[in-house]
């Protein structure tokens, strides 16, 4: 699989008020994307995560470094402004408040507002906008109004209008965050079909650190740098290293790190309830427990 | 410190039109002095509205909201002395956030309650410092700051006026773990040391185990259910069915028994769980 993104030794500052203010969000990063992979970013509060989300999606240019995106560079002498355009049409966005993406009063009119402006013609403008609903299971909500959706399925119809551009990848900018579990769910669902069935790229930022359990590879951001990466197993199996960086572990994980502390050979990269709950009682079996003694 | 009560709360939206809705049926219910409740419910479940009841921000069609005993509305004209002692923290800071600096913006409540220049400088700085906002940030637009500080401004906002009833909706959402544990923790000390009644609308549930007293869950605007997290987390199944969910631990215990280790299903918290686990073992 070749990458979609590739990111070389990117660095991004804020111009401050003053001259010499400038405030430092990326320092020297570097990784990259496959082709139809799942990241999740996590990192604390101005680590830098939103930032390197809208250098990907070129709302912001690096200062330094190089970006690859679908092979082409995007940072190059030569580059035009056609081929940022090309990049834009690759690599899309869904935000966090589910109240400020969406454009249109009436669901499909919103789907379809991308493919319009890119000035299909009308009949492929339908089949993509069908197309998409179909794919965030939204079909039967096409005519309605977008102010009576709910929070999930609002992020739904802006997810619908992500994938109705024909984009390779999309990048998620904790759009779970505002929404109520079952809304989470809903969105999580939809990001995983997108991931598994259309073969669509996904970076999706959070911090539920559940959500980046789903992912195949995690990374962790601290101050503007990539702190760690891998798999969610190995990740997640460092929790110490997490929690010094105001990060958190799935609570799976840190039941069976107090498990572990208290001298039992444990593993701690279990994310599924009833697997946690197996690797405990194997443990713990034939011994009377807490709950006896107390 | 002030107790508030809703008797037979009832509030329609768009009264008469076709998309008429019920947003909140006959609810009933008292938030003591000196306790933080958690109000779960789906996304519509009628959470929004029922804070906007408490410090007036809506009037109920019908029924009674008490603060100490005294119905809010009995003089419409001092609603605003009201909203001096019950703040309300709002879901999205940008709709709350307005003033040029983020030091006039925390100011404002305080000015509006009369207080001179000195003890409003007093009042923000101590606000700000509660809400971990840097002092340089004071002199900054509200607009320039990063989604985590705008919810911290807010915050301070309504800090600044010291309030004796608290209601926050959402407060920690979009903070990262860290300050999430921050934010919460600070909050429940203030509570603590004010005797204050603090009111927190969530979809974590995990943080609502944490850091709650009681809790009260919402579905299609009425009460469906309240009693400690242990009470109420111990009824996952009736929790999915209105749209919510119980924290990851509660499943782990459900499991746990169904795998023979039974340490109880009123489990809200990791800490308790260990505890509940491990206790009486022999640490090897």
């Amino acid at each position: 699989m070749s990458d979609i993104i590739r990111a070389e030794h990117l660095s991004y500052s804020y111009p401050g008020e003053e001259e010499g203010q400038s405030v430092q969000a990326l320092r020297d990063v570097s990784f990259s994307v496959k082709e139809g992979e799942f990241v999740a970013v996590l990192g604390h509060n101005g680590c830098g995560k939103s930032t390197l989300a809208k250098i990907l999606c070129m709302i912001l240019l690096p200062g330094e470094g190089k970006l690859y995106i679908d092979g082409k560079d995007m940072t190059g002498e030569d580059v035009t402004e056609e081929d940022i355009y090309e990049g834009r049409r690759k690599v899309g966005m869904v935000f966090q408040n589910p109240d400020n993406q969406l454009v249109a009063t009436i669901v499909e009119e919103d789907v379809a507002f991308g493919p319009e402006n890119l000035g299909l013609p009308p009949e492929k403008i339908r089949r993509r906008v069908d197309w998409a609903l179909e794919t965030v299971g939204m079909t039967k909500y096409a005519r309605h109004a977008t102010h009576r959706l709910s929070g999930g399925q609002k992020q739904r119809i802006a997810i619908a209008g992500a994938i109705a551009m024909d984009r390779k990848c999309i990048i998620f900018d904790e759009s779970t965050a505002m929404l109520d579990p079952h809304g989470r769910k809903e969105v999580m669902d939809t990001i995983s079909r997108l991931n598994r069935e259309e073969g669509i790229t996904v970076i999706h930022i959070t911090h539920y650190m559940n959500e980046a359990t789903m992912a195949d590879r995690v990374l962790v951001m601290q101050d503007g740098g990539i702190l760690m990466e891998g798999t969610p197993e190995k990740v997640f199996s460092q929790p110490e290293k997490l929690w010094k960086a105001g990060l958190d572990v799935p609570q799976t994980t840190e039941l069976l790190w107090y498990v572990q502390q208290a001298g039992y050979d444990v593993a701690l990269d279990i994310f599924d309830p009833a697997a946690c709950a197996c690797e405990i009682a194997k443990v713990l079996k034939g011994t009377p427990h807490g709950r006896d003694n107390a | 410190m002030a107790e508030i009560t809703l008797e037979n709360i009832t509030y329609v939206y768009g009264k008469g039109a076709p998309y008429e809705m019920r947003a909140l049926d006959d609810i009933s219910l008292i938030f003591p002095a000196g306790e933080v409740t958690g109000l779960i419910g789906h996304t519509g479940s009628g959470k929004s509205t029922l804070v906007q009841m408490l410090n007036g921000l809506l009037k109920p069609d019908s029924g009674r909201v008490l603060l100490d005993g005294k119905d809010i509305w009995e003089e419409p004209k001092n609603i605003q002395q009201i909203r001096f002692r019950v703040g309300l923290v709002m879901q999205y800071p940008e709709y709350q956030l307005f003033d040029e600096t983020v030091e006039a913006d925390i100011g404002f409540g305080p000015k509006n309650m009369g207080m001179d220049e000195e003890k409003i400088k007093e009042a923000v700085a101590r606000a700000a410092e509660f809400a971990g906002l840097s002092p340089e940030l004071l002199k900054k637009s509200p607009f320039d700051l990063s989604g985590g500080q705008k919810r911290r401004a807010a915050l301070a906002g309504v800090m600044a006026m010291e309030p004796e009833v608290l209601v926050l909706d959402e407060p920690a959402a979009g903070l990262d773990p860290g300050g999430r544990r921050e934010i919460l923790g600070r909050i429940r000390e203030y509570q603590q040391k004010s005797g204050a009644s603090v009111i927190i609308v969530s979809h974590s549930m995990e943080d609502m185990a944490l850091y709650c007293d009681r809790v009260l869950v919402m579905a299609n605007g009425k009460l469906v259910m309240h009693g400690t997290p242990a009470q109420v987390f111990s009824r996952a199944e009736e929790l999915i069915a209105v749209g919510l969910d119980v924290p990851q631990i509660t499943r782990v215990a459900r499991a746990l028994r169904d795998a023979g280790v039974d340490i109880g299903l009123d489990i809200y918290t990791v800490k308790f769980a260990a505890h509940r686990l491990l206790s009486g073992r022999e640490f090897k």
